[in-house]
């Protein structure tokens, strides 16, 4: 009970006014966002922001609903860290490497199982700014374990420049969201879910204007 | 607390909410007869509109404090559009946080009235730091640029808006019959009635294209908007300004045609980077600097035209 309150406490006091003020955030296709679970919402990853964009298109209500997937290595590594990412964010913290005596994606099974939103980033890491990596294959095992469960993606843009892996202040940029229309793995005739998945975050970029970063240096490129 | 709905500026929004009415009822009767047709877009501006009026008219009953603030938020919120906007470079993230810092810098220099370093800062000392700060980033490919992009959009959004804020604290020779706040109402009025004016002349008449770079534009639609904004100007003018009937008619046409080319600037900038609309905050209009677009450059010529002959 405590974390929920504190999470509601943390969203309305520092998450609203920071996305509303400093960021901005522009949603698109906010009515394809599965409402209830069990469900998976899949985005690129580029800022620690993302997690808490994704959320915040939930109401209060919702939120404990909410389990983004996070890395155990990194979320779980000081005491606060730990206990900030558990009880306020209500991550499943997963373990990325290191000898695996069972399934590592055991505790997300448990949070499908009891009806809940889980946030996936496929890409497994934050990356460089506003480029979407590889998928892996996690989510691939994890469809087709549940084909029935709706699959979301998400594209994000901008949370990568307000604040990207490996600097700690924000600068203020507006902040896009296109929300797709959630696939089922039983109706997906493709034996690369992966795959399929990323082409089709990708294909959500086409039509819109995005302003990327210049590259670092044109003239050594031609 | 200075109440800056003076008599003037009370029937001044008041016709502005009579217009607006109007607007509405005329759409909603068009929406009955052509139900074929889609509103949707036109609804969505107007709406907005309601809302724009709405908050400007409890900004003005709050005071000079009030405004100033509320005109330097929406200046963060232009340039915050303009820098997600254009395309920048890694090495930049930290200066563009310098640069936001100038919003309230800048409308502090408003807020304590400060006209010498009001009209310096952002030029001069803007410059010189951007300029600095982005040789201690260290990236020589595309500094100019870097430096161009930044500073021109703080030029635009914050330096050219904030005049808006300088006319509530400007001092001036002759009494001004509705205030500061008359000045602000009169030069907000006038670019947004010119924005429609040029519009509807366009679409009734137009025919030749003024520039390539705004397909809509037609120098019928400007000419036709330049006449209605300079005879409104003058109408309104004894209640809001200074101004004898040949300094209206000259603050007229300077609003209408600046206005215009502000319009067209903002426009060029969208096409160079192929997108339609420079956000989507404002539904029905498209982004912030989409509404703000002629204010950039109406708001500094239309302070200092006033301040030229009536300035203290």
């Amino acid at each position: 009970m405590l974390g929920r309150s504190l999470q509601i406490l943390f969203f309305c006091l520092i998450v609203k006014p920071v996305l509303l003020i400093i960021l901005g955030v522009r949603v698109k296709g906010h009515e394809n966002l599965p409402e209830d679970g069990p469900a998976i919402l899949i985005a690129n990853h580029n800022s620690h922001l993302d997690t808490l964009v994704l959320m915040n298109m939930y109401s209060l209500k919702n939120l404990r609903k909410l389990r983004p997937v996070a890395a155990a290595d990194y979320f779980m590594k000081t005491p606060f860290r730990a206990w900030l990412s558990t009880n306020v964010i209500n991550i499943i913290p997963i373990a990325r490497k290191g000898a695996r005596t069972s399934d590592p994606l055991e505790p997300i099974y448990d949070a499908l199982d009891n009806n809940q939103i889980v946030i996936f980033y496929p890409e497994g890491t934050r990356g460089e700014p506003e480029k979407i990596a590889d998928f892996k294959r996690g989510i691939s095992i994890l469809a087709e374990k549940y084909p029935d469960v709706p699959v979301a993606p998400i594209l994000t843009f901008g949370l990568g420049k307000a604040l990207p892996k490996g600097d700690p202040v924000i600068v203020p940029f507006f902040v896009d969201v296109i929300v797709d229309k959630p696939c089922k793995f039983k109706d997906c005739k493709t034996d690369d879910f992966s795959e399929f998945l990323e082409q089709k975050l990708k294909s959500l970029k086409q039509g819109q204007y995005f302003a990327d970063y210049i590259e670092e240096n044109p003239l050594v490129d031609a | 607390m200075d109440n800056l709905l003076t008599d003037p500026v009370w029937l001044g929004m008041f016709g502005v909410y009579a217009v607006l009415g109007t607007a509405t009822a005329s759409i909603l009767l068009l929406k009955g007869r052509l139900q074929d047709k889609d509103f949707s877009e036109l609804v969505a501006r107007t709406k907005t509109w309601g809302y724009i009026i709405l908050m400007a008219t409890i900004v003005l009953a709050l005071g000079t404090k009030a405004a100033i603030i509320a005109i330097g938020f929406i200046s963060f919120l232009a340039l915050k559009e303009y820098f997600t906007l254009v395309p920048t470079r890694k090495v930049d993230r930290r200066v563009l946080l310098w640069a936001y810092l100038c919003v309230p810098i800048q409308y502090y220099w408003v807020y304590i009235g400060w006209y010498g370093l009001f009209i310096v800062f952002i030029p001069v000392y803007a410059l010189l730091f951007i300029a600095f700060r982005l040789i201690l980033a260290g990236e020589t490919s595309g500094y100019i640029k870097a430096v161009g992009t930044m500073h021109w959009g703080l030029m635009l959004t914050v330096f050219n808006l904030s005049h808006l804020a300088f006319l509530l604290v400007m001092p001036t020779t002759v009494e001004l019959p509705a205030g500061g706040g008359g000045l602000l109402f009169y030069v907000l009025f006038l670019t947004q009635f010119n924005d429609v004016a040029q519009y509807f002349w366009g679409k009734l008449f137009g025919k030749h294209r003024v520039t390539e770079i705004s397909p809509g534009k037609s120098w019928e639609g400007l000419i036709g908007g330049i006449c209605t904004t300079t005879i409104l100007a003058i109408v309104l003018a004894p209640f809001y300004t200074p101004f004898t009937w040949p300094f209206a008619m000259a603050a007229g046409a300077l609003i209408a045609s600046v206005g215009f080319i502000g319009d067209v600037t903002i426009s060029a900038v969208k096409r160079d980077l192929g997108t339609k609309d420079s956000g989507s905050l404002l539904p029905g209009h498209g982004g912030v600097l989409d509404r703000l677009d002629s204010l950039t450059l109406a708001a500094p010529l239309f302070l200092h035209f006033t301040r030229f002959f009536f300035g203290a």
